[in-house]
């Protein structure tokens, strides 16, 4: 490891952290930053891939997360506040969202016969997704768990926040926005079963809340076939 | 005691294997080869398994020293693959079957891959990476079936690296002529490249799932690199890595058998009407196999592994 990476200033600073997680890609620290509190993705370097390729790979991906990110607050989507990116590090400080939890922990704990609730809350996330998806982002990496809810004011609407951009790019073709929606469905039924109508309140709210979305969600259905119609040889 | 004999052709090999209660008794098997810078084409390919396979069949019967009488059930892989080659080895089976008065079994190709390789391995619960010339895909047992948690859309690695070799040399004629790289530089760099890939879509499975073992099956998973690379990330995780060598990893009898032994002891046939092949996987999320000793699921945690496309970029 580079020396001058061990001894960097933000090396030091993540030291007194605290580690929340170790995803596959990236540590995630929780702390304060400039007085603010805040959330640190680490890109470690991956020792199995090539220096070169890694360095390539973990590089673009952090800064891909970043424009991501702000490209959709520039639109007024919700996602975290960037606060500081060491591009030596592959380092991005960001706002925590303070008193929230994952969609999918958000799911799991919601009754499987309280489907208004469920309803709303695809009813919102197809909003949002509709929103990105009109500013050409492509989040790459669409999970429950990737999107937090903020806990809810009284009688407010449900306040989604999109996180985790490091798959993200930027392209307006229907293709890449439906296997967008592709990676979701099948990480959203595979993660909570017997919610297809969940879903299809999601794509439905989608459909409406956007004027692109007719070809994005053709390409979906067309994605949806290819995967299984493929001869498998070998 | 059980013993299962397993007929596989789904691609170029063409392979008979007997197991008996998880001991592989016999395992003969034949490549069809072409010439290089071709690939292998149906019909040719049915036609080479035509012209062996009852050479292959009294080898394994020799080999494993068993009768007909001997056997329980015969296995067949029922797909996926390619039509014209799977179709000539299921003709056998069933006519060895009627022939013998045994219940014959349809096999998924895939589910056949992951039992073998669990049985020679003996991997508990592992997160599988199958990859082959034909099938690129991360496998989890989750709620009591294999799923795919994801999978390449457009072609299979190995597909991929034998397409690349072939045109190599038309399509890179510029960068070569240059002497900016060597033809090998390229090939290196697209394989360090894929296997990347493979191996960070496996972690995210792992991660996903709270796995702690990987297994890779299929041809591509002889290559000692792409072990080499998993077993970095292994280490890094506190994870096991279990990998099996050519006998198993390429396509063969004995993973029919010991897939269709499984299927056999639940109690699944398959009847004369439904020994129909397919070219593509039935269903998504393959068929369930009890399999032996599947302890209770991992929770799940993200992120997810479902980012299979857009890796690299």
């Amino acid at each position: 490891m580079d020396i001058k990476k061990e001894n960097s200033s933000t090396r030091q600073f993540l030291s007194g952290m605290e580690l929340l997680k170790q995803g596959a890609e990236a540590r995630v620290y929780r702390g304060q930053f400039l007085g603010k509190a805040a959330v640190m993705k680490e890109r470690f370097p991956r020792r199995y891939r090539h220096p070169t390729l890694d360095e390539k790979l973990t590089h673009r991906r952090t800064a891909q997360e970043v424009r991501s990110i702000l490209r959709c607050r520039k639109a007024g989507i919700a996602a975290p506040v960037v606060y500081f990116v060491d591009y030596t590090t592959h380092c991005i400080f960001l706002e925590e969202i303070a008193g929230s939890v994952t969609v999918r922990d958000y799911i799991h704990s919601t009754s499987k016969t309280d489907t208004e609730k469920l309803h709303s809350l695809a009813e919102r996330m197809g909003q949002i997704l509709a929103k990105m998806h009109e500013e050409d982002v492509i989040h790459g990496d669409l999970t429950t768990s990737n999107m937090l809810l903020r806990t809810a004011m009284e009688g407010g609407s449900l306040d989604l926040v999109l996180i985790d951009f490091g798959l993200s790019y930027i392209s307006a073709l229907p293709e890449d926005k439906g296997v967008d929606l592709y990676v979701l469905e099948k990480a959203f039924l595979s993660t909570h079963p017997n919610t297809e109508s969940v879903f299809e309140t999601l794509l439905k709210s989608y459909t409406v809340s956007s004027k692109k979305s007719a070809p994005v969600i053709k390409k979906l259905d067309e994605v949806r076939l290819r995967g299984r119609k493929r001869s498998m040889v070998g | 005691m059980t013993i299962v004999i397993g007929f596989e052709g789904s691609a170029n090999k063409i392979g008979v294997g007997i197991v008996r209660d998880g001991a592989v008794l016999s395992n003969p098997r034949r490549t069809y080869i072409t010439p290089p810078g071709q690939g292998f084409l149906p019909s040719e390919t049915a036609k080479h398994h035509r012209a062996c396979v009852l050479s292959v069949l009294k080898e394994a019967l020799l080999q494993a020293g068993i009768q007909p009488a001997d056997i329980d059930c015969v296995a067949f892989t029922k797909g996926p693959g390619m039509g014209a080659p799977l179709v000539a080895v299921a003709i056998v089976a069933r006519t060895v079957a009627q022939l013998w008065k045994k219940p014959l079994l349809g096999v998924n190709h895939c589910i056949g891959h992951i039992e073998m390789g669990r049985l020679i391995t003996g991997a508990a619960n592992p997160t599988v990476l199958y990859v082959s010339g034909g099938n690129t895909q991360v496998i989890s047992y989750s709620e009591r079936r294999y799923r795919i948690f994801g999978e390449a859309i457009d072609i299979a690695v190995g597909n991929c690296l034998d397409r690349f070799a072939r045109v190599i040399k038309e399509m890179a004629h510029k960068m070569l002529g240059a002497g900016e790289c060597t033809p090998e530089d390229l090939c290196f760099s697209l394989q360090e490249t894929l296997f990347s890939m493979l191996v960070e879509v496996t972690e995210r499975a792992m991660a996903h799932c709270g796995s702690r073992e990987v297994l890779i099956v299929g041809g591509v998973g002889c290559n000692l690199r792409l072990q080499e690379m998993m077993e970095v990330m292994c280490q890094e995780r506190g994870a096991k890595l279990f990998a099996t060598d050519e006998r198993f990893c390429i396509d063969n009898g004995a993973m029919i058998a010991q897939a269709g032994w499984e299927m056999f002891r639940s109690g699944h046939v398959t009847s004369l009407e439904d020994s129909w092949v397919t070219q593509s996987p039935c269903h998504p999320d393959l068929p369930n196999v009890q399999p032996q000793c599947m302890s209770q699921l991992a929770p799940f945690s993200s992120p997810s592994a479902h980012s299979a496309r857009r890796q690299t970029g």
